[in-house]
């Protein structure tokens, strides 16, 4: 059968794909491609400052991250400059200042293609762990605050004017993300942990006529990028993070045919 | 809710500025259960501001807003679904509450969309979206409804058949509501007390009042209050004629 740590990544997939589905979609709707990126970027400095305070990875990115999302916030308010030009400014700089800081740490050895692109290698008992106890939190309290969240994604006043307080669903979403982005860094790597997010979403956009749908099928094209890409990975040698990537990319194509059969359905 | 006079919102001295400029300044009024108050003015006088205040959208604001309520239905005046969320009506109509489905159906009858239960949002005629934001705001039975142009869209004879409703709504419901309407005359019956706006409270009282007030006229012209009265006593006939009131 397989080896221990092909099962283990792909137990590891399964539990983020659980994960990125729901928060994929959250996502594509408010239009946070971007700000996630900039989330993933930064995480490069948590990895540094996790090896260099002897710290667990996963907290010290989940902390360095939520930092960055809250710098951004202030900074929002602070200068006039775009949204996206301030992300670029955070993801960017982190990403440099992460790989200056490495370049610093000349006495640990670093396996950069694997922060950047994720390697099945290195997935651990524990870091199954993290994933799947991880992986349950995001998922409960993004259940909590479902509800509010979903409301002001549609319209932030009127989930204000009724009384279901956006802004706090608000904040607890940035740090989800922050938390997936710790979570899941292993397996995808940073460069990519966005593509994971919102490929499978885009995909599932394009087959569903609901909310719930959508979220459904964006944990099964997940699940299913995991699976196609973690096998081929292991059959191509190609790593894994962007084997499962390029996955989701022809389930994405896929499905455009399905748009193409309903469209013509309709005329 | 207020143990005076069945207050459930009110609004003492409020004012709102944005980039240093007032949007609205020393407004005060109150909406009491099953009593209908209209805002008018022109555009920019600040109505939708003053709805937001009441809502407590806006929070740094000047004065006090008193709210004895939190069951709250709002129609907001502009809004717009974004296509990467596919929404169907119904799942629209759960977006603030978890309604039973029959309460859903009902409120989705009174305003006359029922059949539009399945379809996405996105394929919806204004008027037909603006029918669904209404059923939405009363599907949960709100002690307040504030209607910010809830009919913009809507055809006349549509128009006033929504402001009927609207009225048999606070009627059953036994609901305060505020409504914001940029047209005095087509609303004239549905309404107990109207505010006239422009930045600050220009004139109020019951809408035969305001009409024949000067600072309304100086503001609608005369020709606004003259249709005004023409329609009040075609309205003694019922709304046989639109096209034709609708031309005076």
């Amino acid at each position: 059968m397989f080896d221990d740590f092909f099962i283990r990544a792909l137990v590891a997939g399964v539990g983020i794909a659980f994960v990125t589905g729901p928060l994929g979609c959250f996502v594509v709707w408010r239009r946070l491609s971007y700000f996630g990126d900039t989330l993933a970027h930064s995480a490069l400095l948590g990895v540094t400052i996790a090896y260099t305070l002897e710290f667990n990875i996963a907290v010290s990115i989940f902390i360095t991250s939520s930092i960055i999302a809250l710098i951004l916030v202030k900074l929002e308010k602070k200068t006039n400059l775009p949204g996206d030009a301030l992300l670029g400014l955070l993801a960017h700089s982190s990403l440099a200042v992460g790989l200056v800081a490495i370049g610093f740490l000349t006495f640990i050895r670093f396996d950069i293609m694997g922060l950047l692109f994720g390697d099945i290698l290195a997935v651990t008992t524990d870091d199954l762990l993290t994933i799947w106890i991880g992986g349950a939190l995001i998922l409960l309290v993004l259940r909590f605050i479902w509800k509010p969240l979903f409301a002001s994604t549609v319209n932030y006043e009127l989930a204000e004017a009724e009384g279901l307080y956006p802004d706090r669903a608000k904040a607890i979403f940035t740090i989800l993300m922050a938390a997936i982005i710790a979570i899941s860094i292993k397996m995808v790597g940073l460069l990519l942990i966005t593509g994971m997010l919102i490929i499978p979403t885009a995909m599932a956009r394009n087959l569903s006529d609901n909310p719930q749908k959508m979220v459904i099928f964006s944990i099964i094209g997940g699940l299913l990028s995991v699976f196609i890409g973690l096998f081929s990975s292991l059959e191509f040698n190609t790593p894994s993070g962007p084997s499962i990537v390029a996955a989701a990319l022809v389930l994405f194509i896929f499905s455009l045919f399905k748009i193409k059969q309903t469209i013509q359905l309709k005329n | 809710m207020s143990i005076e006079n069945n207050i459930l919102v009110k609004l003492n001295e409020v004012g709102f500025q944005q980039n240093k400029k007032w949007l609205v300044k020393g407004v005060s009024l109150q909406v009491e259960r099953s009593k209908i108050v209209t805002l008018i003015g022109p555009n920019g006088s600040g109505k939708s501001t003053t709805a937001k205040i009441a809502l407590g959208i806006y929070k740094n604001i000047e004065g006090q807003v008193e709210k004895f309520t939190n069951n709250i239905g709002y129609v907001p005046q502009k809004i717009s679904i974004d296509w990467t969320l596919p929404l169907r009506v119904k799942d629209f109509m759960l977006l603030t509450d978890n309604l039973k489905d029959d309460a859903l159906d009902e409120a989705l009858t009174l305003t006359g969309v029922k059949h539009l239960k399945d379809k996405n949002l996105g394929n919806l005629s204004g008027g037909e979206f603006q029918r669904v934001l209404l059923a939405r705001a009363i599907s949960k039975k709100p002690e307040l409804l504030v209607l910010d142009e809830p009919v913009q869209g809507v055809d006349f004879t549509g128009e006033i058949a929504l402001y009927e409703l609207i009225k048999k709504i606070s009627k059953k419901l036994n609901c305060g509501i505020l409504l914001i309407s940029h047209d005095l005359h087509t609303v004239m019956t549905a309404t107990d007390h109207v505010v006239c706006l422009n930045g600050h409270v220009c004139c109020s009282g019951s809408p035969k009042d305001v009409a024949r007030n000067n600072e309304y006229k100086a503001l609608f012209g005369e020709q606004a209050s003259q249709t005004l009265s023409v329609y009040e006593h075609k309205h003694d006939h019922e709304h046989s004629n639109d096209g034709e009131i609708k031309k005076n």
